[in-house]
């Protein structure tokens, strides 16, 4: 590799920073900060394009359409990944890696194969619809915000799944012997024992996965529909159709500072961007 | 049946039970796993591993459309595939992004892992913070910023813009990866490089690189997979002139109707996941070495 060894001896060592950081910059810290400018600086410094998100009608509906896709994808996260992630702290070293890798399969599955699966799953005469349809129930999820949740919420369970299990992994399960032994019924003894100790980790969670679901565009593009977008596709339109730079951008400092205020929290209850810290890290965790 | 039996025996017999493997035994035994939360497990795994099943038996479909379960059995897709100019195109202009992208991110992001290395404090914390960024920030947000900027700078529909974008965003996986090959490494090879009179730079050649060799290779394929997979900034950089593999595959469900994505899902899927069981397979023979 002949960035590090070109390092030379009497050099500080954060001189190796410089490459990195001159990369981030250009491409993301740059544009990010162009961004912003033209959101609040075009032609004068104004707020105007911010005024227009909450009085132009159609970007509050779609806000809070958003804000409750993305609280459903986290309740059914919640739901799915609890009982999951805490069976893995449950099973033996063997079991506990096989269990790992299913939940590292979402983030393996090409984000256009798996959309193209979901179409294929949710569309019209697709598997879910005739099941449902042997029970008299014509729905079709294709092209609904239902279906958008379903997809989306597969996606999104690693990112509940992953810092659940660090926190569960890390309850002394002793505690509820103990309050077995005093009598409590398992219920709950984990009620208010166990619960209580897993919060941090949970509450994590469901802010890690609220907020990634507040930025999906290829899930709600493909399987929603363009009469219920949510915040990604009109960012998108904004953009590419209606050439309304400022406004979008106006749009995207309004998604990104959210995402950023929201995952700060969620990093400082558990420690998430290094629990998520990406499949690379989660494969040396499964012997804690 | 020799589960319970096993149990219950365990239960009576705790104090006798041999010793290496007791608490794992006694936890079972007194402290059972309810069968509805095996159930509740095995339905969520499968929710987990749905699409992928679904997508490989639709890839030798013989029928023109996206019906599931497919009619009859062909490799129809596949030859539409290998005999499309449009898809082997689309396929290799991903190939050839994703290695100089994985090739400038993994450079860059290494280097940043080892000056990182061993540094506390608030300045260090910060600089750790503005190389991640990217893994939270939404990608739409990016795409829809780098779009505008690189407007300006005519860098989209090029192959330049293409690598700049996607080793940005594949940084954190490298610098991830590499930090946590660093954190097993023992500092005293160091010390005990130095005292036998090597210059830091034969150090950082000959004893630190071979050392943290899986992490660099890990947060290269990582960037591979990253930028061979990304898909909502390449819709936005894309040019009649050059369009990366899951751009066609995107316009294959929204413009064109053409199942020939069933063939190139499975081909990236199955690629993935060969990839990701080396990956693993590696990294469990490293540690018990």
């Amino acid at each position: 590799m002949p960035g590090p060894a070109r390092r030379r001896t009497p050099s500080p060592q954060w001189l190796l920073l410089v490459p990195a950081f001159a990369l981030i910059t250009v491409i993301l810290l740059v544009p990010l900060g162009q961004s912003l400018v033209r959101s609040a600086g075009s032609p004068d410094w104004t707020i105007q394009h911010y005024q227009t998100l909450f009085t132009d009608g159609v970007t509050l509906r779609v806000l809070a359409r958003t804000a409750m896709t993305a609280a459903m994808v986290t309740v059914i996260a919640f739901l799915l990944g609890y009982p999951y992630a805490y069976l893995m702290t449950r099973v033996g070293p063997r079991l506990r890696g096989v269990l790992l890798v299913i939940v590292l399969i979402p983030f393996w599955t090409s984000v256009m194969a798996r959309n193209f699966a979901w179409i294929i799953i949710l569309q019209r005469n697709g598997p879910v619809h005739s099941f449902l349809e042997q029970f008299g129930l014509d729905i079709v999820l294709y092209g609904t915000v239902g279906g958008v949740t379903i997809a989306m919420s597969q996606v999104l369970l690693p990112f509940m799944v992953l810092p659940l299990f660090s926190a569960l992994s890390g309850i002394d399960r002793r505690l509820l012997l103990a309050a077995r032994g005093l009598g409590s019924h398992p219920l709950r003894a984990f009620w208010k024992v166990y619960w209580p100790l897993s919060r941090g980790g949970v509450v994590a969670g469901l802010i890690l996965v609220f907020t990634l679901s507040l930025g999906f565009y290829v899930t709600p593009a493909l399987l929603g529909s363009p009469q219920q977008s949510l915040v990604a596709q009109l960012l998108g339109q904004r953009t590419t159709q209606l050439l309304d730079f400022a406004g979008a951008s106006a749009l995207g400092m309004l998604v990104l500072v959210v995402t950023l205020v929201l995952v700060a929290w969620a990093n400082r209850l558990g420690g998430t961007i290094s629990a998520i810290g990406v499949v690379a890290a989660t494969r040396t965790k499964d012997q804690p | 049946m020799t589960r319970a039996l096993r149990d219950i025996q365990t239960e009576a017999g705790e104090t006798t039970a041999p010793r290496p493997r007791r608490t794992r035994r006694r936890a079972r035994g007194v402290d059972p796993i309810p069968w509805w939360l095996t159930a509740i497990v095995i339905l969520v795994g499968l929710y987990f591993i749905l699409p992928t099943l679904i997508v490989i038996p639709m890839s030798f479909s013989s029928a023109s459309t996206f019906q599931f379960p497919p009619k009859g059995f062909s490799l129809k897709l596949y030859e539409n595939f290998f005999t499309n100019p449009v898809w082997l195109t689309s396929l290799r202009n991903s190939v050839l992004v994703a290695v100089l992208s994985a090739t400038l991110a993994t450079v860059v992001g290494t280097a940043a892992a080892l000056g990182l290395h061993n540094l506390t404090g608030r300045l260090a914390r910060f600089a750790r913070t503005v190389l991640m960024i990217s893994i939270v920030t939404p990608a739409i947000v990016i795409a829809v910023a780098v779009y505008i900027s690189f407007l300006k700078w005519q860098l989209v529909g090029t192959i330049t813009g293409y690598v700049l974008a996607h080793a940005a965003i594949a940084v954190p996986f490298v610098l991830v990866s590499v930090t946590s090959a660093l954190g097993g490494f023992d500092p005293k090879l160091l010390r005990a490089s130095a005292s036998l009179g090597a210059p830091p730079h034969r150090t950082l050649l000959r004893v630190t690189m071979p050392l943290i060799s899986r992490g660099i290779i890990t947060g290269a394929i990582f960037a591979f997979v990253t930028s061979f997979d990304e898909v909502v900034i390449a819709l936005f950089l894309r040019s009649p002139l050059f369009q990366t593999l899951p751009v066609q595959m995107y316009n294959s469900v929204t413009v064109e109707i053409d199942p020939t994505i069933a063939a190139s899902s499975s081909l990236v899927v199955t690629a993935v996941t060969i990839i990701c069981l080396v990956l693993q397979f590696v990294g469990s023979r490293g540690k018990t070495r």
